[in-house]
């Protein structure tokens, strides 16, 4: 099934009659929608379905990854030039484990920041047709993807649910 | 802040960023002046050699790795303040943490620069780090040096990947408002934020586990600084509670130096609807904190000094209290332990002046203190035959006055360039737009 790209936004002052519109939308059969805010908000998550994000995956990823980067770093250059140092063993857990620790973090960190970038869609060259920049100061937007057909029932949902305007995107 | 709207917030947090008036290029400048004297001290050290600093047997670390450690512990209240105040879902954090955050990125920055200027031959500072070479060999991971550089490095990256990820939501208000070469800075900044609930709903995941990455790290990180010392075997150096004792000498440091810069910052800025009194209020009870933690470190070291029964650590001890450094021992006992408990008063620290005044108290004492503890112990070992003094050279002192205008002149580029206080964090506190009064969500 291929996704429209044409589609309608209202956009919203109040959260509340944005979640309405959610509800209501949803309830017409209208499942591909898409919330544009300034600050999150659960109830939007809520109100649209969504799954709790994959981020965490990522991140222990890459913080068991770090972790075994560590130990092989450690273990393998001191067993590749053995030299002992104040008598220690040439494997020394107790002081590598530093290490360790230090890039289960570093490797945890930068595995979450590419996992948030990959799951957002972020770096993104153009902002998408529905984009308006007061959804980023302090209106609320609700992206409705819908075929042509469909406009005029949906802006009159929207319109209902007191959208302050309503926006089509036809291409 | 209830009063407070969305599109306020805005136009408040925005107008710091306007074009700035004539002082700021002023300050700007002498700022500038300052930074080419260090830079002009550097070169001199690296063209003549580490003689030309006050460097020399038996204190080989003094004024350089001070500065290291005091940057570095600098950087550690803009974590506590952005990770776990974050992680204990402290309401008040909001309004401070981008300028806490600020100061831990440029503390980092300042401190990353002192292993690089101790070095005899700066240009070999690749040593430091694990690479596969011809001869084979790789750096001693047994020693507390090579965990410093990990540590250190870790800090910087992901202390510069929270502030960056901080500030995407907000760059992204303002790449909609500039035009011109500014509107291309904040849009590549913006990554293409557009605030969809999928953006925010990955945005706020990985914000959780970047902070909760960050806080063990900030611990991590002045616990292996403190192990340079602490794993060596120099009297003074060698102990145990030396980790828990940098952590917090740290932080109060930190928290010390955040109150320096928000006073000037909220005045100057008309942010005084976001940064509050009550915000300084309390950084000031957590100052209180710091600052018995560490009385008690230095209550804690005297009493094993006496009852080690040790000859060469009391020597050293002795030496510390009344030798040629007790004036910067005193002052580091007066300004760090001491006047820190006046903030027990509440006319006190709800007074600017004395907040001000008190901060930068404590600023000069955590500095006074790094140079104590590690001058100190390097000039009173345990053979008499080699015990010595040190004493700054002009190169020492200016390159130390040039990292503090390299701080500062990454700071006043951050006040101009970047919203000061994070627009969507204040406007996740507010209320939200109902319709209906009394339906909060």
């Amino acid at each position: 099934m291929t996704r429209p790209s044409t589609g309608i936004v209202g956009s919203f002052r109040y959260l509340d009659t944005l979640l309405a519109a959610i509800a209501r939308l949803r309830q017409a059969g209208y499942r591909d929608l898409q919330a544009l805010s300034p600050v999150p908000h659960h109830a939007i998550d809520e109100a649209l379905h969504k799954p709790a994000s994959p981020v965490r995956v990522f991140t222990l990823i890459g913080c068991l990854l770090g972790a075994v980067t560590g130990f092989v770093l450690t273990i393998a250059t001191s067993l590749h030039y053995p030299l002992i140092t104040s008598g220690k063993p040439i494997v020394s857990i107790p002081p590598f484990l530093i290490i360790v620790f230090e890039l289960t973090i570093l490797f945890g960190g930068l595995l979450t920041l590419g996992g948030m970038l990959l799951n957002a869609r972020l770096p993104q060259v153009h902002t998408v047709p529905a984009y308006d920049p007061r959804f980023s100061e302090d209106r609320f937007g609700l992206w409705v993807r819908c075929a042509v057909t469909d406009f005029d029932a949906v802006a009159r949902l929207l319109e209902s649910a007191e959208a302050e305007g309503v926006h089509r995107v036809e291409k | 802040m209830s009063e407070l709207t969305y599109g306020q917030v805005d136009r408040d947090i925005l107008r710091a960023m306007e074009a700035p008036g004539r002082l700021y290029y002023i300050v700007f400048l002498l700022n500038l002046l300052v930074l080419a004297w260090g830079a002009f001290a550097w070169r001199y050290q690296i063209v003549h050699g580490m003689g030309v600093s006050g460097l020399t047997h038996p204190v080989m670390w003094a004024i350089y790795i001070t500065n290291f450690v005091f940057w570095v512990g600098i950087a550690h209240s803009g974590t506590l303040i952005s990770a776990i105040l974050y992680l204990f879902r402290v309401r008040w954090r909001a309004g401070v943490y981008r300028t806490a955050e600020a100061v831990t990125v440029f503390a980092l920055f300042t401190a990353g620069l002192f292993p690089l200027i101790h070095l005899g031959r700066p240009w070999f500072f690749y040593w430091l780090l694990p690479y596969p070479q011809l001869g084979g060999l790789w750096v001693n991971f047994r020693s507390p040096l090579v965990w410093d550089v990990f540590a250190v490095m870790t800090y910087m990256i992901i202390s510069m990947l929270f502030f960056f990820t901080g500030l995407v939501p907000d760059v992204a208000v303002v790449r909609n408002r500039t035009r011109g070469w500014r509107h291309r800075l904040y849009a590549f900044l913006a990554q293409g934020w557009q605030g969809t609930d999928r953006q925010w709903r990955h945005y706020k995941a990985a914000y959780l586990f970047l902070a909760a990455l960050a806080t063990p790290l900030v611990i991590s990180v002045h616990s292996v600084v403190s192990w340079d010392f602490a794993q060596s075997i120099v009297a003074g150096w060698h102990s145990t509670i030396f980790a828990p004792y940098f952590v917090a000498g740290a932080i109060h440091s930190g928290l010390a130096m955040v109150i320096t810069l928000l006073i000037p910052l909220r005045r100057i800025f008309r942010l005084n609807a976001y940064v509050t009194q009550s915000h300084l209020e309390n950084l000031a009870k957590l100052i209180i904190l710091t600052g018995l933690i560490v009385g008690y470190a230095y209550i804690v070291e005297t009493y094993i000094a006496w009852y080690s029964n040790n000859v060469p650590e009391w020597q050293r001890f002795t030496f510390q209290v009344t030798g040629e450094y007790a004036i910067p021992f005193w002052i580091m006992i007066l300004f760090n332990s001491l006047v820190p408990l006046l903030f027990f008063v509440k006319r006190i620290r709800t007074s600017t002046p004395w907040l001000f005044g008190i901060a930068i108290l404590i600023n000069i004492g955590m500095w006074t203190e790094r140079f104590v503890i590690i001058v100190t112990g390097l000039a009173h070992e345990y053979d008499p035959y080699s015990w010595g003094l040190y004493f700054p050279t002009w190169v020492d002192i200016s390159i130390t006055l040039g990292s503090f205008a390299w701080f500062f002149f990454w700071f006043l580029l951050f006040a101009k360039l970047l919203p000061v206080v994070s627009i969507a964090e204040v406007k996740e506190e507010l209320p939200p737009p109902m319709k209906t009064v009394g339906d909060e969500a």
